[in-house]
């Protein structure tokens, strides 16, 4: 059995709060990258995946825990681990050719091996005839192409590659992956062991041989996923539909309480951004043909065309309103839901009304500062200094904002951003 | 019968193109210039005695080619200033905490005080040679550049895209290297935007500096500003006119073969697209790429500029995170060291003051203070009034945008101090009130900076939202007071500020002015600072330098910096 490349035990990793506490992001991260292997990091944004590769590239260290890399361990980025990133990270003033180039100059090799090798990954991962051009002149696929040409021509044992094709459509991203699994397949690429992290359900699917589940906030391994699958895998296959929809149900059942069903929401709940328009329009679209008030995400995320990262906050949204229940994979509207579904613009804002005084503590609250105020007037930053107590300062910024969206949509209060503050009249 | 090429024909048309003739003519004579003027930067002073300045325009092309020395020799030093302390300031943050400050203040300060008190230092430092003077003058020139540029450079280290920065990481860039990779490359366009900007608000300063009279020493170093300040001193109109008319062939040439081709050449390390912004083009830039011997030429000096970045000496020195108690001890040790400096200035500054500036002499500094102040505003306001509209007329009309923004950043390169005299001299003749007629000189340099800024902010306003007025039909006052007017004011204010700082410099050559032997003053702060020179009085130099660093940071900390900031958070376009 080889060594492992990569071994992360009970890695822990927190940021200083503004009220002076910590704010935990990684809780005990345990694995193993063996030789061979293709893992997937599989989370909703913001669930530390990123910060866990940051890790593992060295950029950062962790508050507790130990990384080690080929048994030692690391505390700055070491030689042979290469990164590929989402938005490319092309230097614009340099051609293909000396952004290739470039990781080589650092490790100061001769010039002749330099071009050599340099030339070598261009062709392999299919740009030759590109190498004067400026990144400026090249689309988003190309663009990620020179990325991984630069990360493979130093020949690294492991290569790291955050969300690397999400920045792209969805023809070039479908083209890159199965190029790279092809050379993979083939051997072709100088690399040991690779980890993607990504929030793509199926392209975690299509292209891991094991896929670990990131909880959110602060971020837990919940479940190690064994992809047994051959390559190529085709997505309409049944086994491969079941593994997607068995990660659906994975990442929706095992939410932190607040948000299970039937629970509700405290005064210090973060409340995700999302608009009245989204909220509408998947309560329309759930209550509507075919699925007649219950959908499975899966199915619905896909016609959509939104992933996990677009779909779950509105479908949370909901439940958190109750006008929807998330169990097992499946959304349900309830009566309310289904109501809303139905009514006219008037309607709506009186049963959104109802619903946002009822199930949600924080616009109640807000409320009910501002009638007990002489003038009905109350600043931004009194309400942000009370949330900040409990979250941090970013968490507090946007649930402030949702609910000011929520509270607006629902009539309930106003807001003018220039004086920031929160007023019963509207407008003032 | 075979048609013979001969070779030799076939070879002289590859060997040189048009483009590769015009660079070399531009070269050699570049190299000319650069020596026959150095070549009397050695000369004792005792030489400079011996020619006496003349006012025959023939010797004005000689003098304005050390006039322009001496502002490239400034300019490199300012470059070499920006690297190391912008980089400093940049990198640690302890060192962030002075340097920052330390430059806002530099650039509050009066250049034109600096000579005051600088020229004897450096007069001092190479006597009886005329580099001693020289160096007076490239410093007042070098503290006229430096500072904007420092903090220009300063900006783009801080905002240096994370991604780019965590590449360079990953891919193991030494320090060294990630500086000449990344750091430098990112900040260029602003930087060399910056420094052309500096070199043209500097021609202003090179013309001051060139006529350095401070209490017993006298330096009149040759170029266009001693030329002037004889032409003024003999009432000679037509070699004001002749010096008139040389600088602005100097400074149509300067723009045409350094300021375009540098910003076209900077335009490569743009990190963001624009959306609709065309490319600057140089005719010089185009010339000097497209020419093979130029390349040829350069290569050598490329591959060795790439070796040198792979030097591997600081690699050991990657940064490891400090250990707590070590990081608490050298802070420590930092803030004992700042603030015995601190206290060893104000000690300096006590016995200074004590011996012999009394609170009546501050109280008098301070009222001038406040008349400066006020012809400040009120003139700034007027310029205003007039240019705004005037800048949003042009644009938002293309072609005119076209043709008037160079222009407008030709008129602010221009050196408004050889305009003085025109004005000074009818001021005399009309037997005019010189408190308020000097006042307009204040801004006739500055009030340009108002109007390219307002021109460029036109220019800029999203077609749409012309197209939406268009079909709403919003027009006449309602139409500049909801679209024009919010759209150019983050525009105005960045343009207002540098008026309003040059105007406090302008001050001092503007408020006391001489024709032959009749001498005009209006009241204020800059005549105070320029008559207590002329004394040598070094003590009532420093409290009228002083005193007007104060009005400056005052009036900038509050008013037009929360000014900036209203601007750009209400409105800044997306």
């Amino acid at each position: 059995m080889a060594d492992a490349l990569l071994e992360i035990h009970d890695c822990c990793q927190s940021f200083p709060r503004a009220d002076g506490g910590e704010h935990l992001v990684l809780d005990h991260i345990d694995f193993q990258l063996a030789q061979g292997e293709i893992v997937g990091l599989l989370g909703r944004t913001g669930s530390g995946k990123s910060t866990l590769l940051r890790l593992i590239a060295g950029l950062a260290r962790p508050t507790a825990g130990t990384i080690t890399y080929l048994g030692h361990p690391i505390d700055e980025p070491p030689p042979g681990v290469s990164m590929v990133f989402q938005s490319f990270a092309l230097f614009p003033w340099l051609t293909v050719l000396e952004n290739v180039q470039l990781g080589l100059e650092a490790l100061g090799l001769p010039e002749v091996e330099i071009r050599r090798r340099a030339l070598a990954a261009i062709d392999l991962i299919g740009l030759d005839g590109y190498e004067s051009a400026f990144p400026r002149e090249l689309s988003g696929g190309m663009r990620q192409r020179v990325g991984f040409a630069r990360a493979l021509v130093v020949h690294p044992n492991i290569l790291l590659m955050d969300e690397p094709f999400s920045a792209l459509d969805v023809l070039t991203a479908e083209t890159l992956r199965t190029d790279f699994l092809d050379l993979w397949g083939e051997g072709k690429l100088p690399i040991k062991g690779v980890i993607l992290v990504t929030h793509n359900i199926e392209e975690a699917v299509l292209m891991c041989d094991r896929i670990l589940l990131f909880s959110t906030n602060p971020a837990r391994i919940i479940d190690d996923i064994k992809v047994d699958l051959r390559q190529p895998r085709n997505r309409l296959d049944p086994q491969f539909r079941d593994l997607v929809e068995k990660i659906y149900v994975a990442m929706t059942a095992r939410k932190p309480a607040p948000l299970q069903v039937g629970a509700t929401a405290t005064i210090n709940t973060v409340l995700p951004r999302v608009s009245a328009n989204l909220l509408s329009g998947l309560l329309e679209t759930v209550a509507g043909q075919p699925y007649n008030g219950k959908a499975d995400l899966p199915v619905l995320g896909d016609e959509l065309h939104m992933e996990v990262d677009d779909l779950f906050p509105v479908a949370e949204s909901l439940q958190l309103l109750h006008l929807a229940e998330i169990e097992g994979g499946d959304i349900k509207l309830t009566d309310a839901g289904k109501q809303f579904a139905e009514a006219g613009m008037d309607d709506r804002k009186k049963l959104f009304q109802r619903q946002l005084l009822a199930y949600v503590p924080l616009a109640a609250h807000l409320r009910r500062v501002l009638q007990e105020r002489a003038n009905h007037v109350a600043p931004k930053s009194r309400f942000l200094d009370e949330l900040e107590d409990h979250m941090t300062t970013e968490d507090a910024e946007h649930t402030l904002r949702a609910v000011t969206a929520w509270g607006r949509f629902a009539e309930l209060y106003a807001y003018d951003d220039d004086s920031q503050t929160f007023s019963l009249e509207n407008p003032t | 019968m075979r048609v013979f090429v001969p070779i030799s024909v076939g070879g002289w048309v590859r060997l040189f193109s048009r483009w590769d003739v015009l660079a070399v003519l531009l070269v050699l004579g570049l190299l000319v210039f650069l020596g026959e003027a150095s070549r009397h930067l050695f000369e004792p002073l005792a030489e400079l005695q011996k020619q006496p300045p003349s006012l025959d325009p023939r010797h004005l092309p000689e003098y304005a080619a050390r006039t322009t020395l001496r502002m490239l020799i400034a300019m490199l030093l300012s470059l070499l200033f920006t690297f190391t302390y912008a980089t400093l300031a940049a990198k640690s943050k302890r060192a962030e905490r002075l340097l920052v400050p330390l430059l806002d203040i530099l650039q509050s300060v009066p250049i034109l005080g600096f000579i005051s008190i600088t020229v004897v230092f450096f007069m001092a430092l190479a006597p009886g040679r005329v580099l001693g003077a020289e160096f007076a003058a490239i410093f007042a020139i070098f503290t006229s550049q430096a500072w904007n540029m420092a903090f220009s450079f300063y900006q783009s280290l801080r905002t240096v895209p994370t991604e780019l920065a965590e590449a360079s990481s990953t891919f193991r860039l030494n320090p060294w290297m990630r500086f000449w990779r990344l750091d430098v490359p990112f900040a260029m366009p602003q930087l060399i935007w910056n420094m052309m900007m500096s070199m043209s608000g500097s021609w202003f300063f090179v013309v001051a500096s060139e006529a350095i009279s401070v209490g017993n020493t006298t330096v009149t170093l040759p170029g266009v500003g001693s030329y002037i300040a004889l032409a003024i001193e003999r009432r000679d109109l037509a070699a004001v006119w002749w010096a008139i008319g040389t600088m602005l062939v100097v400074i149509l040439i300067y723009d045409q073969l350094l300021f375009r081709p540098l910003v076209a050449w900077a335009d490569r390390f743009r990190f963001e697209q624009e959306a609709g912004a065309l490319p600057p083009r140089s005719w010089m830039f185009d010339v000097l790429r497209r020419s093979r011997l130029v390349d040829r030429a350069t290569a050598p000096f490329a591959t060795l500029w790439r070796r040198s970045l792979q030097t591997h000496w600081f690699d050991r020195a990657a940064a490891k995170p400090d250990r707590a108690p070590r990081r608490r001890w050298v802070a420590l040790a930092w803030t004992s060291l700042v603030v015995l400096a601190a206290s060893a200035a104000l000690a300096l500054l006590v016995r200074f003051a004590l011996a012999g500036i009394t609170l009546s002499d501050l109280g008098l500094a301070l009222l001038l203070g406040l008349y400066t102040l006020t012809r400040v505003v009120v003139l700034i306001a007027l310029a205003s009034v007039i240019w705004v509209p005037i800048g949003v007329w042009i644009g938002t009309r293309p072609r005119a945008a076209r043709i008037f923004q160079p222009v407008a950043q030709f008129l602010a390169a221009f050196p408004a101090n050889l305009l003085f005299p025109l004005v000074v001299s009818a001021i005399v003749v009309l037997h005019a009130n010189p408190n308020i007629w000097l006042s307009p000189l204040m801004v006739l340099g500055t009030q340009w900076y108002i109007l390219f800024n307002v021109i460029a902010g036109a220019a800029a306003i999203p077609a749409e939202m012309r197209a939406v007025a268009a079909n709403l039909r919003v027009g006449g006052w309602l139409w500049w007071r909801r679209i024009a007017l919010p759209a150019v004011f983050p525009y105005y204010v960045t343009g207002a500020i540098t008026a309003s700082g040059g105007s406090w410099n302008a001050s001092i050559v503007a408020e006391v002015a001489s024709w032959g032997d009749q001498h005009l003053e209006a009241a204020g702060l800059g005549a105070y600072i320029a008559n207590e020179t002329a004394l040598g009085n070094f003590q009532h130099i420093v409290l009228g330098i002083a005193v007007m660093s104060f009005y400056v940071v005052i009036v900038n900390r509050t008013f037009w910096r929360p000014l900036y900031f209203y601007a750009e958070r209400k409105f800044r376009l997306g």
